[in-house]
Formats: C-alpha cells, structure tokens, sequence
C-alpha cells in the first residue's frame, strides 16, 4: 500500500472509532455531571478536603476554588521538584533549579506540559508518579469542570449565578471518568509492549560490546493520562517517538485515538446538558471539520514537502520514525496541536515549512479542533458566541444563544477571552525576538528562527506544550517567560468563561422561534467555521507572514 | 410595503396623506452632493478627539492620522503626505457620515421649533373649584401671561384661531384643533373634555370652538420639546446592541493593534524595519473602520425612519426592542378590523319577506346614530334600493333613542289608516335591537319570538357575528319578529399575508378584544392571528403582558386609553396613539403621529432593519481584511521575502501603490456605504436562517471580493502618478 493510502487508511479507522467512541463516552459524561448521588470513595475525599458537594457554587466562588486548587497544585509541584533529590526514588535526579522548577510546576498544572528538561535525566520516578501523573490527572477534570460549568450556565434559567460545584466536579472527573479509562488504557498499552516498572536504569552489554543503558519507569499509566487528559508530557524526553511510550504502529494509533476522545466526546455531554443533541452535533462537526482540514494539509504538506527530489531520498523522513513513516508523523502531530495535547512522536522542528506551519496555526485557533479537555469546548463556545453575534445581527434580533441573550457584558468577556491568548502570544515572541536572551536560543536563523520562537510562545499560550525543538529553552529568560505564559493563557481565559457562565446561569431562558437563528444547521456551522479561521488568521497572518509562509515560499 | 396597512383608521388622519410622503419624508431622496457639502462645517467640528473619544475605532485613526501628520512634515514625501491625507479623509468620512445622519433630523427640529414660538396664554386666575360653578361659557375670569410661564395645573382658555399654550387635557368643551404642525396632518382633529380625546399638544392651533386645558407639562419640557430633541438628536443615548457592538469592534481593534504593535520587531529580526507610516496604514485598515465610521449614522438614521413615519420613540431602546419582539398585542378593533361592525345581511323569518324587513330595518335604524345603525341604512339602500327616508316622510314619528336601560333603538310611526293618537291604536312601533332585550320586549306584548328568529340568533352569534333582532307592533296587537340583522365584523385587507410574514419572522400576533370568546375566535381565524384574549379587561391585558415576559418573551402593543397606560408601560414596546391620553402617551416609549394602531408592525420591522445593518456592515469591514492583507503584506515585506510576491494576487504595480490603494480603498468605501446606512440594509420578512444566508451571501462573501476588484481599480488610478506607481 502506498503512503497516501496508509494516510486515508488510518484516517478512516481513527475516524471510525471516534465515532464508536464518543456515543457512549459523551452520554456517560452528563451522566456523571447531572447525577444527585456520590460514591463512597467520593465521600471520603470531600471529608478530606472539608468540602459539602451539594453547595451550588456561585461562578466567582466557583472560580476561586479552581484558583485556589491549581495554586496549591503549583506550590505542591514546585516543592516536589525543588526537593525530589531528598526523597524516595528519585534515581539520582538532581533538585531542579528554581526558574526550571517554576515553569515545570506550572506547565503542568496548567495542563500544557511544556517540557525544557529531558524526563530520563530531570525527574525521578516519585517526581513522576506524585508530581507530573497526578497533575495530568488533576488538570484534565479542572478543564473539564470549567465547561461543566459553562454548560450548567447555558442550561440553567434565573439561577442566580450558580453554576454547580467545582469540588464534585473536579472529584468526579477524576474519579468516575479519567481514573477508570486510564486503568484500562494502561493495561492494554502494556500488552502492546509498553513498559511499567520502577527500576532505574539498567546497563546492558550488547552483542557488539559496548555498553547501553536501558531505561525502566512507570510508563504505561503515565502515557494512558498523557493522552486521555491531552497533556502530553512524556515520560522521556523523546516522548510518543520513543519506542517505550509508542513502541507500534497500533499503539500510535491508539494514543491518537485517546487523544481525541474526551474532547470529541463532550459535545455530545454538552448536547444532552442543554437538551439539545443537534447543538452538540453542530459543534462536533465544525470541530471534526477543522481538524479534519488540519491532518489533510499537514498530511499532504509532509508527503509532497520538500520537493520531488528530496522527498524521493526521502528527506521529508527527517525527525520521524520509520516505524510510523510520514503519514503517521502528520496525522500525529495534527491531532496533538489541535488538541493541546503536546505529545509528539516526531521532531516537529523537521516538519516541512508548511506542515509546521499548519501545526502552528492549528494552536493558535485557540485549541478548539477539537481542543484540550474541556478547554477545548469552552474554547469553541465562546467563539460560537462571537459567530452568533454577528449572525444574530444579521437576522434581526438581539443575538442569543440557547435562549440567553448576547448583551454588552457577555460580549465583553467574550472579547477579553478573543483578546488575552494572542496577546499574550505575540507580546511574549516580541519580548523575545526583540531582546539578546530570546535570541540566544534561536538555533537556526531566518524565518525558521523566528518560527521556532512562535512555536514556543504559541505552545504554552495555548496550553499545548509541544515544542519545535530548536530553540533552547532551559534559559531562566524562557523558563520565566513561558511559564507566565502559560499561567495566563490558562487562567485568564478560565476566569472569563467562568464569569460568562456566571451570567449566562442569571438570565433567564427565552423560548425559542422562528425568528431564532438556529445554531445547529449547517450554515451557522459553516459561519462558525468562517470566523474561527479569519479571526485567528487576521490576528496571526502577518508573523505568520514571516515565519513560516515566507519559509514555505521560498 | 403593503398599502392597506397604511390606510389610517383613526378618527384624525386623511387616508391620502398617509398614502404619500409627507413633505418632511421628502429627506428620503438619494445622498446628494449637496447634502455632503451641506453637513461639511459640522463633519469638521466633530474631528475634535473629546468627541471622537466615544467611537474606539475613529479615535485610533484619528491618532494615526495625527502620527503620519507630524512624521510626513518631518520627512516630507508623495507617498507619506497621501497617506497622511487619505488617513485623515477617513476620518473625515465618518464624521461627514454621522453629520449628514443628523442633517435631516436638523431640518425637522427647526420647523418644530417654529411652533414653539412664545405665545401668550389666557390663564384663568380662578381655582378648579370656580370652574365647576360656571356654565362653562364666556365668563371665565383670565390674566395674559407668556406661555413659558405657566405651570402645572394651570387652567388655560383657548379659542378659535388662538395657539394651545402648552400640552395639557381638555376639562371643558371640545374643539377642531389644527395639528399639522406636529403630525404633518393637515386635516383638523376633535379634542374634547373627558374620555379618550382629552390630550392636546402645545403649540397645535384651534380652529374652532373653546376649550379650556389643564396644563400637564411644564414649560421646556413639553411632548415638541422633546420631539426636538429627538429627531435632533441631542439626546441620542448609546443603545444596548450597539454598546455591544461598540465593544466588540473595541476589541478587535486592540487586537490588531497588538498584532501591528508586535509587527515592528518581528520585521527588525526579519532584516525589513517598517516605516511607522505603513505600519500606521496597515493598522487603520485592518481596524473595523467601515462599520466603526458607520456605526452612529446608521443608530441615528433608524431613528430617522421611525421620524418618517410619523412615529416618535422615546428612546433607542424602544426601537431595538422592537427588532425583538415575540408577541404583537393587537386591539381587535381599528387594528384588525375597521372602526365597527358592520351590516352584513338581513335575514327574515319564515313568512315575512326581505323587503318588509329591510324596510322596517331602515325605520329602525333611522334614530341610530353609531356606525352600526347606520351601516343598516347603507346596507338596504344597497342591496334593497330603499333610499333614506326625508324627514318629511315621517311626520309625527317618535324617534327611540338608543339606552342602555332599554338597549333597543326604533321609532314609532303614526299610522296613515287608522290613526288614534289618544289610545295608540294603530301606531306602529318598530324595535330593534339585542337578542335578549327584543325577546322581552316582544314577550311584554304578550307575543312570541318563535323558534325561527332563536336558530337564525344562534347561527349567526356561533359564526362570530352580532345579531339584532327587529321586531314590529302594530296598534296593541303581540309584537313579532319580522327578522334578524347579521352584524359582522370586517376584517381589513391583506392582514392575513401580514400576520403570516410576521409568523415567519418568529412574531405571534395576539388579538385583544372585549368580544366574547366565540366571536373573538371566529374573527381571529378571519384575520389569521396565532391568539385571542377574549372578553379582554385592562387587567387582563396586563396579566397577559405579564405572562408573556415571565416566559422570557418581549411584547408590544399599541393604546390610547387611560385603560391603557398601565399595559402600555408594561410592555417592552408601548406605541400609544397621539389622538389618545396624556397617561398613555406617557406611558409608552413611542408615540404614534398618525394614531394608526397597524403601524406596530412596521416598527418592528424597522427595529429589525436597523440591527441587520449593523450585521451587515461589520460583516463586510471584517471580510474586507482578507484582501488588505494580501495587498500590505507582500509589499511591507517582499524586499527582504521576494517570495512573498506571489501573495501580490492583485498583481499591484508597486509596494507604496499597494499600501496607498488599500488605504484609498478604506476609506471610499465608508463615503459608498452612506446611503446604505441611512438607508438601512433591504429587509424581507423571512425565516431567521433564510435572511442569514442572503446576508452572509451579500455582505460576507460580497465583503471578501469587493476589495479585491476595488483595490485593483485603485491601484491602477493611483500607479499613474510618478513617485509612486
């Protein structure tokens, strides 16, 4: 079979599961959210945490528990990394230094896992299992607990601003959704051939003499949350390339799958939350559209890349592994920047000018194709609020959607939300190209430099986390500066959505009619579509310009 | 637009001045230069940045324009001084845009004001108390004092030929008032003491008669006080979409900037520093400019169709509302159907014939002033030939008057055989009258009514149609019934393709009448509206109102009455009726001139228009973008990236040609798009999904391609002069 039939081939089967997927996953999901009762292991943590689980939360207190748990979880985090050296396990990692052990901690807890150490050498297996797996855990459900709340907001009517309870929620998530998947994702990825232990390394003499070492660690449960709660921080610094985390073809397929379950799955849980299923379906379809768009134009970028010649040596191959070969590569590091995952399983440094750029592109949509867990849904929905502004307009009415009115202070979180991510983007690669410390790490000049750079500022903005390697980012200047990259880009936009649910939970319902835009059809979908792409491309065109366009011209 | 809507059914309005434009609405006529020129001195003071401050957009190029002022004097050339003046012809445009939205508003204001004109009043110097001893006639006691002086609850006398002092309600007497100076309405009104033609309007002119007006509002702030202030608008507030809309065009404004902003170092990396002219120019025309200029004009002249109508709204709210509105609470009568029931057909009883009982219907009738009876009277001359009958044919006739005690009209008539004055043998006497009241009468002559007369009542009271029963008494025998009247009412035309395109809109229609339920019912089928509130008191209405929005859904309605008012303030759009109370004009947010109840939904239809527009247009400026940036960016950059050229798409002549023609090209396009916005967008009622994809067509994908065929033109222009092309 030839590559682009293996590229089809994989898309359709992806396709085909996700499919088989998102049904009973999505309708699970509002299950979880919507259900009155508590399991007992749920009872305990919230005696633990002191915590009453039926508090209806009003949106701003709602928002300081989730500030006040991902402060903890950063202090924790940092702690962790600041003295893993003094603990258990730790395999002879050394205490990161403080600028590192900011960024790491927050990266993290933000559910970006930017990574500027290498995990062999960086983190022990405590370090790890307590730190790194338990943050993946944990800052999963608090996306997903932050659109719950967005979707409680739609749904409920004169309900004061009471948009559920961040404690249940986040326990919930972890508990009845990311804790049982992951046990059973990890299981199957050990009987695919990924490891699970907790040996340091092992030195080997192999068949020529020489010495190698291999490297042991609890992998397999690490890389089931890795790719269920879109995180992406590898176990090695290879990541998803190296063949203890994605040792076949199979598993690299099945990571691509868990990757995109849950954020294609909630569009579903959003659907049966507001009682409006075509509303989920809508939201899937544009989301599936664009990513759809995305593996195609990255796909063809990396097979006809670099020209004929080249691509017959097969230059294009460069930062891949041949055990995935060019299409796997692509339809991978699609699916992981539309996802604000971050795994990779190959160098995206070495993607062709136009692959990397459609990489680059696809984080800066805002990660809604279909995005992060649960940021991705929130992500979407606002711009969806954007769209339906203007075609509201367009049909006569005050805008509203689902039966709450677009007025001025809803337009106005929306717009912040539109506004803070790109800002933060292009403030931090200003700040960085503009000064000798950002330019230092740029490794390879030109267009391809400033690339490099974008991609850094771009991937932590959005909460991605993968990187284009190149650029050297174990600088106090990067790990400073991307780390408040990334605490911004999660929480400014978490705070606004969560005033925008706020909101949205006061007003009352207006009953739908005729003279309603119907948000589910195929042409609010395909406007939906239309102002995702132009208000990124308008925002990002000119550096785009710059980088990567004038790279893949040339 | 449909004619028949426009056909006015109040008492004051002459149908063929509705029919046409009033002179005023003469204003409606395409943009002309002289317009433009016109409204230039005023375009000029509104450059000033305090002023300019409240349109983010306008205000940012505004500061660039200053920018490139200072850098092109600095370091003069062709290409940074078109720049610099094409930046501040942008601005300009806007202004000139908002200038000549108020020009027409201006125009009216002044003719208002000439009304307002200080007259002297005859107030009457004694209390209310004094006036209720009087005979109501000539001897009032009055002083001369100005018209700016008086007070609330001043008594005021007004005779023929004399101004109305101020607004305020008639006590005493009634009057033809002259009301051309506010409604454009030559043909004169009826205002009288009591009931629902109590309110005048200060400055209106009496032609006939004495009234005397209790002043309701005082001086400075009368109904033409703020009728000036409205169509001036001076007191012009932000509404609430288009705050919304502010915001959002305010953001994407500092997204740009920051994307403009962070341009420069990325160029510096990138071996190309750009000019900060160009960067200025990039900036103001990826910068929602087109509709940021249009913004307030397009606010403005929305108010201004209302204006044209004759429709006053106090507020911009209002007219938003309007454009939302879910339910339509019609009055049934002079709404729906014309003024008042009508004589439709004559039905005899077995034995009698047609003639006989038109006849006696006509004699009936004859002390039957209400249009009812006298639709009898048209009815059989029409069908019957009977023409009316001279005051000479009935010598001796007693005329019954119509009461409420009796609830029957008639006349007895002597007759010519066998007359007996003294015992009342041989007169005639003919009733007519309600079902239940002819019945008895009928009854009390010891007569009976039949079972013919009770099937042809019920089958015309189920069909929703009012019988009167005539009866007939010869000397002292039993009275019978000789037949039936079958009012109806009439269903004005081409309602029903109205209400059916308000359905498709999303509108429901209510009807509210005080009918009972089976008439209403039948009516509401005729006419084709969604609902009925039958046998409606003011209360119900209210509650109604009430319902309505507790379920989330906003309600208009029109009034006049006093009843009226406490629905009136209720509802979300409240369009009380000049002709009506002061209380109700009060009470609502807009004031109909022309009292026509049917105009409510030509307001919602404007209210819509004027949201469209603003749609529209920010549809089209942010589409517009795509083809600025594929005419900057390759020419900022493509020294440094020769293959950024083929981006060039438009194949434009040169880099500085390029930046100037997109410049250009921003800010003709705001002067092309004036009239659009003055004029509001075309508007059909149409399904919502139906109206997006037309606009979206229009003004979306019309919006992407413009700029590429403009800028093209442009670019040609402009490639001619030497230095730039």
């Amino acid at each position: 079979m030839s590559t682009p039939w293996i590229a089809v081939a994989q898309i359709l089967v992806l396709v085909v599961a996700l499919a088989a997927v998102h049904v009973p996953l999505g309708g699970y999901m509002a299950r979880v959210f919507t259900s009155a009762r508590h399991l007992r292991v749920e009872r305990a943590g919230y005696r633990a945490l002191r915590v009453d689980p039926d508090a209806d939360q009003r949106w701003s207190t709602y928002l300081m528990s989730v500030l006040g748990f991902s402060m903890v979880s950063v202090l924790f985090l940092y702690g962790l990394e600041r003295l893993q050296n003094h603990l258990p396990l730790s395999i002879g990692a050394p205490a990161m230094d403080p600028a590192g052990a900011w960024n790491t901690a927050v990266s993290f807890v933000t559910n970006t896992d930017w990574q500027w150490y290498s995990g062999e050498t960086a983190a022990g297996h405590l370090l790890q299992m307590a730190g790194f797996a338990v943050q993946n855990f944990l800052s999963a459900a608090v996306g997903i607990a932050v659109v719950v709340a967005l979707i409680r907001g739609l749904a409920r009517s004169g309900a004061d601003g009471r948009v559920g309870n961040f404690w249940s929620d986040l326990v919930r998530t972890v508990v009845r959704i990311l804790l049982p998947l992951s046990v059973v994702v990890a299981v199957v990825l050990i009987a695919m051939g990924v490891i699970q232990n907790l040996s340091a390394h092992t030195e080997l003499t192999t068949l020529a003499g020489g010495t190698q070492h291999v490297l042991g660690g609890p992998v397999a449960s690490q890389e089931a949350i890795k790719e269920i709660g879109t995180n992406g921080g590898g176990f090695f610094n290879a990541n998803s390339a190296h063949p203890f985390e994605n040792p076949t073809p199979l598993s690299n397929l099945l990571e691509i799958v868990l990757l995109l379950a849950i954020p294609f799955s909630l569009p579903r849980t959003f659907g049966i939350m507001v009682g409006d299923r075509r509303q989920g379906w809508a939201i899937a379809g544009v989301m599936g559209t664009l990513w759809a768009g995305a593996v195609g134009l990255l796909t063809w970028a990396e097979l006809a890349g670099p020209g004929v010649v080249p691509a017959a040596a097969g230059a294009a191959m460069e930062g891949k592994e041949t055990r995935f070969g060019t299409a796997a590569s692509a339809l991978f590091a699609a699916s992981t920047t539309s996802t604000s995952t971050g795994a990779v399983n190959s160098m995206h440094d070495s993607l062709t000018a136009a692959g990397g750029g459609v990489a680059i592109f696809n984080m800066q949509l805002g990660e809604i194709s279909p995005g992060g867990t649960g940021s991705g849904l929130y992500g979407m929905l606002v711009l969806v609020i954007v769209a339906v502004f203007i075609a509201g307009l367009m049909v006569g009415r005050t805008p509203e959607y689902l039966g709450k009115k677009i007025g001025r202070r809803e337009i106005t979180l929306v717009a912040l939300y539109v506004l803070a991510t790109p800002a933060i983007v292009l403030t931090g690669t200003a700040v960085a190209i503009a000064t000798h410390a950002g330019q230092a790490g740029i490794l390879n000049p030109g267009s391809h430099g400033l690339s490099e750079v974008l991609y850094a500022f771009t991937s932590a903005a959005n909460n991605n986390g993968s990187a284009f390697a190149g650029l050297t980012v174990s600088t106090p200047f990067y790990n400073t500066l991307l780390g408040l990259a990334m605490l911004l880009g999660r929480f400014v936009p978490m705070a606004l959505v969560l005033a925008l649910a706020g909101r949205f939970a006061t007003q009352r319902t207006v009953p739908p009619s005729a003279g309603t835009l119907p948000t589910h059809r195929p042409l609010f979908a395909g406007l939906l579509i239309a102002v995702a792409l132009v208000v990124v491309g308008l925002t990002y065109i000119p550096v785009l310009a710059l980088g990567p366009i004038a790279e893949a011209l040339s | 637009m449909n004619p028949t809507l426009l056909d006015p059914t109040g008492p004051s309005v002459d149908p063929e001045t509705a029919a046409h434009p009033r002179p005023r609405a003469a204003g409606r006529q395409a943009l002309g230069a002289r317009q433009l020129v016109a409204a230039l001195p005023a375009a000029l003071r509104k450059l000033d940045p305090r002023d300019l401050v409240g349109s983010p957009v306008m205000f940012v190029v505004e500061v660039g324009a200053a920018a490139c002022t200072v850098l092109s004097i600095a370091h003069p050339s062709l290409f940074a001084v078109s720049i610099t003046l094409w930046l501040w012809a942008t601005v300009l445009f806007a202004t000139l845009a908002e200038s000549v939205a108020e020009s027409r508003g201006k125009a009216q204001a002044a003719g208002l004001r000439a009304s307002q004109a200080q007259t002297t009043a005859r107030r009457v110097v004694a209390p209310q108390d004094v006036l209720a001893h009087t005979t109501g006639r000539g001897d009032l006691l009055t002083t001369e004092v100005s018209s700016s002086s008086l007070q609330v609850g001043d008594l005021v006398v007004v005779e023929a030929g004399e101004t109305i002092p101020g607004d305020g309600d008639v006590i005493e007497g009634i009057a033809s008032v002259d009301e051309s100076a506010i409604t454009g309405e030559s043909a004169p009104v009826i205002r009288e003491s009591g009931g629902d033609r109590s309110a005048v309007t200060g400055g209106t002119v009496v032609l006939s008669d004495r009234i005397v007006v209790r002043i309701t509002a005082p001086a400075g702030h009368t109904f033409v006080d703020r009728m000036i202030a409205l169509v001036e608008g001076s007191e012009r507030q932000k509404t609430p979409n288009e705050i919304a809309l502010n915001v959002l065009l305010a953001s994407l404004t500092i997204i740009f900037l920051l994307a403009v902003a962070t341009l420069q170092p990325f160029a510096i990396y990138s071996g190309s520093r750009q000019s900060l002219i160009v960067l200025v120019a990039l900036l103001v025309c990826l910068i929602p400019t087109t509709i940021g200029a249009l913004l307030s004009a397009i606010g403005i002249a929305g108010m201004d169709r209302l204006v044209q109508r004759n429709v006053l709204a106090m507020s911009g709210r209002a007219v938003e509302a309007a454009g939302d509105v879910d339910v339509l609470l019609l009055d049934k009568t002079g709404t729906i159907t014309l003024g008042n029931r009508q004589a439709a057909e004559l039905i005899p009883v077995e034995g009698v014939d047609a003639e006989e009982l038109a006849d006696a219907a006509q004699l009936s009738s004859m002390a039957d002033e209400t249009p009812e009876g006298r639709s009898v009277l048209v009815l059989v001359k029409e069908q019957f030939g009977l023409r009316a009958r001279e005051s000479g044919d009935l010598v001796g006739a007693e005329l019954v008057q119509f009461t409420a005690r009796t609830r029957m009209s008639g006349l007895d008539l002597p007759d010519p055989v066998g007359f007996d004055g003294a015992s009342g043998e041989g007169v005639r006497h003919i009733r007519k009258g309600a079902a239940a009241a002819v019945t008895a009468w009928v009854h009390s002559t010891g007569g009976h009514t039949g079972p013919d007369a009770a099937r042809i009542v019920d089958a015309i009271s189920s069909s929703g149609g009012t019988p009167l029963v005539v009866a007939e008494r010869r000397g002292s025998e039993p009275a019978r019934v000789l037949g039936v009247i079958h009012l109806k009412d009439v269903v004005k035309q081409g309602l029903r393709e109205r209400f059916a395109e308000l359905r498709a809109m999303g509108i429901r229609t209510v009807m509210v009448t005080g009918d009972n339920a089976v008439t209403a019912r039948a009516i509401a089928a005729e006419a084709g509206v969604d609902d009925v509130l039958a046998e409606a008191t003011p209360e119900d209405k209210l509650a109604l109102i009430r319902r309505e929005q507790a379920g989330g859904r906003l309600v208009a309605m029109a009034g006049d009455g006093t009843n009226d008012a406490p629905a009136l303030a209720q509802a979300d759009v409240g369009v009380a009726m000049n002709t009506g109370t002061t209380a109700a004009k009060e009470a609502g947010n807009m004031v109909d001139l022309d009292s026509n109840p049917t105009k409510l939904i030509e307001i919602v239809q404007i209210g819509k228009q004027l949201l469209i527009t603003r749609g529209a247009l920010t549809t089209f400026s942010i589409a517009n973008d795509v083809a600025k940036y594929f005419a900057i960016l390759p020419a900022m950059f493509v020294l440094v990236f020769p293959q950024l050229s083929v981006l060039n798409v438009m194949r434009l002549s040169s880099p500085q040609s390029a930046i100037l023609s997109a410049v250009i090209f921003n800010a003709l396009i705001i002067i092309a798009l004036i009239p659009l916005s003055l004029r509001g967008v075309r508007y059909r009622p149409a399904a919502a999904s139906v109206m997006l994809r037309y606009n979206l067509l229009v003004y979306g994908l019309g919006g992407l391609i413009a700029p590429f065929i403009g800028i093209k033109v442009i670019d040609l222009i402009v490639s001619l002069f030497p230095g730039i092309g």
